[in-house]
């Protein structure tokens, strides 16, 4: 015979409360073994060594304004530099009257890429919508129609060059990635040897070099008297050389769905291209969101690169703005600025990608 | 088999052999089964039972012979593979409910990207075949949600949204916990009794006796011996039918 305890089934209780206040909490967090109070003590004093001083450089011995680096006397930063070139720093050698054609090609891009991050305006309108403010920009630009004035894109420069070649390179990588991705596991034995062939091809060569062949040895090869555009150039030179690196990423993907999911979509009569569609890229894609953002970060900073074939994205402009004999010995300041801003679209794109991480994986834990 | 035997068979397998790499997994299999008969496939693991069933809808292909599916023969042919494909439902061991889609989504799929379904009727649809299977309170969760057996009976209301002429269970009950057996077996057996064509790979011998027209026992790649129940439960002619059915009802 069994024991009954009892017939009615214990009640839920409250869970006891953890560690009491800040006190408590420093105590677990900070304090809680010897070696623990060690690395509090050294991490303290080591902010206390280096926070002071990048303050006070940055902000309280920094210099506003000054006509000229000579004037910029003092321990402190000289942000004179930037009130002073700030506008050639973002829009290069793009007319200066004019400049507010590409600050509204920036204002395009951003307005665009948060309306992106939004999942619920996802679908064929946003593509419309991108395929439109691609054509606004491209308007804006070049200019030359709706009384706009036409500036040629050998003037091109700073901010909306760099984020053009960055998200027009990773809007058509990314497509072209996929295919690969899907090459490289496919059946038939010459798509298969193309792709890998592509893939390794240009993994195992240096951007630089694919620039440089871009720009160098492509106008070789093209019939006399044919030119192709150098920021076109730039452009597939950039999309090809990420669409590599992103394929084998998205492969990693497709790797990891198991063969129930792929068979599962056959038994239902979906076919290739559809089970690739609905099933097998979106469960692909959202596994691997950490290396894809990486690669997309590490393909924006990659646009510096441009500037060894002469074009004048934003560190160009930095550059450019550096060889003034006025404001020698700026340098610091000016790379300060190019890593800010830098800074602030790489963070944006790790933070959209915790989001989306976060989004997708809403009750789907198995 | 009643009235069933009536016209050509939905799925005949004429001497159909297979091959796993040099290991002959198939051994010229037989097999008939006429439309709304009840078919129950068991016999030993890797006895050829799964792979049997995976042939008729082409998830495995078979090096020789000729397997016709409701009057399409399977060949390389992509066209007709996928036409077999949408007459023929399968449920999976281990369900394969695409987790990034919702139950309600899960069960809309396929009829709107294949059938060309409207959305609207193809949702009316799925919560009719979610009530059947009882569980249309869970449509809009998503498959890592519900326990197995709920994953389960999603996966049979999802083969049956497409409204298929078969309905193929490959051990639909061995990767769930004891106490959930039951609840997709009644569904099953709801499905036998309106006359839908199944034909199931199970070790549910209970099951087995409620709902088959016609048994059939499987060893090393081929069929061994086929009947109706009472006889192949009560006495089978072949030892080693004997001896799998001395080792599986021993408890």
């Amino acid at each position: 015979m069994t024991d009954v305890a009892q017939e009615l089934p214990l009640a839920a209780e409250p869970r006891p409360p953890a560690g009491a206040g800040p006190f408590g909490w420093l105590r677990a967090n900070l304090f809680s073994s010897v070696s623990n109070t060690i690395l509090t003590v050294v991490a303290v004093a080591l902010l206390a060594v280096t926070v002071p001083p990048v303050i006070r450089w940055a902000l309280v011995d920094a210099v506003w304004s000054a006509p000229n680096s000579r004037a910029c006397h003092g321990a402190g930063a000289c942000w004179a530099f930037i009130a002073e070139k700030w506008r050639f720093i973002l829009f290069g050698t793009y007319p200066y009257e004019q400049h507010w054609r590409p600050f509204c090609a920036v204002l395009i891009f951003i307005a665009m890429i948060l309306a992106s991050c939004d999942r619920r305006l996802w679908g064929r309108r946003l593509m419309l919508v991108w395929l439109a403010g691609l054509a606004a920009v491209g308007v804006l630009m070049w200019g030359g129609i709706f009384g706009l004035s036409y500036v040629g894109n050998e003037l091109w420069g700073g901010l909306p060059l760099t984020l053009i070649l960055a998200i027009v390179g990773m809007a058509f990588a990314f497509p072209l990635a996929i295919l690969l991705a899907l090459g490289r596991r496919s059946p038939l034995p010459a798509v298969r040897m193309i792709c890998i062939g592509y893939i390794e091809l240009i993994r195992g060569v240096p951007l630089i070099t694919v620039l440089f062949m871009a720009s160098v040895m492509l106008p070789l090869f093209l019939p006399a008297g044919m030119t192709i555009d150098k920021l076109l150039r730039a452009q597939l030179a950039i999309i090809l050389f990420a669409a590599a690196y992103l394929a084998e990423v998205i492969r990693g993907g497709l790797q990891a769905i198991p063969k129930g999911q792929i068979e599962a979509a056959d038994a239902l009569g979906l076919g290739y291209w559809r089970r690739t569609r609905l099933i097998v890229l979106p469960q692909a894609l959202t596994l691997v969101i950490p290396p894809l953002v990486n690669t997309f970060i590490g393909t924006f900073k990659d646009t510096t690169l441009v500037i060894i074939i002469g074009l004048m994205d934003l560190l160009g402009t930095i550059n450019a703005a550096l060889n003034d004999a006025n404001w020698r010995g700026t340098s610091a300041e000016a790379y300060v600025f190019a890593a800010v801003i830098y800074f602030c679209f790489c963070f944006f794109m790790s933070r959209y990608s915790q989001m989306l991480e976060r989004e997708f994986n809403k009750g789907r834990r198995a | 088999m009643t009235d069933a035997a009536a016209g050509a068979p939905i799925i005949e397998l004429r001497h159909v052999d297979k091959w796993f790499g040099e290991f002959h997994v198939l051994r010229d299999i037989n097999l008939q089964v006429y439309k709304g008969e009840r078919v129950v496939v068991c016999g030993p693991s890797g006895s050829g039972k799964s792979t049997m069933i995976r042939c008729v809808n082409r998830l495995e292909e078979h090096q020789r012979g000729e397997i016709v599916v409701a009057g399409i023969e399977l060949t390389s042919d992509v066209k007709n593979i996928e036409a077999i494909r949408r007459e023929v439902g399968m449920v999976f061991q281990q369900f394969n409910l695409f987790p990034h889609l919702t139950v309600l989504e899960n069960l809309t799929l396929a009829p709107i990207w294949v059938r060309k379904l409207p959305k609207r009727e193809a949702e009316e649809t799925a919560r009719l075949y979610l009530e059947r299977v009882r569980i249309p309170e869970q449509a809009d969760k998503y498959p890592g949600q519900l326990s197995g057996g709920q994953q389960q009976r999603v996966a049979i209301a999802r083969s049956l949204c497409m409204k298929p002429e078969i309905m193929l269970f490959d051990e639909p009950t061995s990767a769930l916990d004891p106490e959930m057996i039951k609840e997709v077996l009644d569904v099953m057996i709801e499905l036998a009794e309106e006359g839908m064509t199944m034909v199931c790979v199970t070790h549910e011998m209970g099951f087995a006796r409620t709902v088959a027209d016609t048994m059939v026992f499987m060893d090393r790649g081929e069929i061994v011996e086929r009947g109706p129940p009472q006889e192949f439960f009560a006495n089978p002619k072949s030892d080693r039918t004997k001896s799998f059915l001395s080792q599986i009802l021993a408890h």
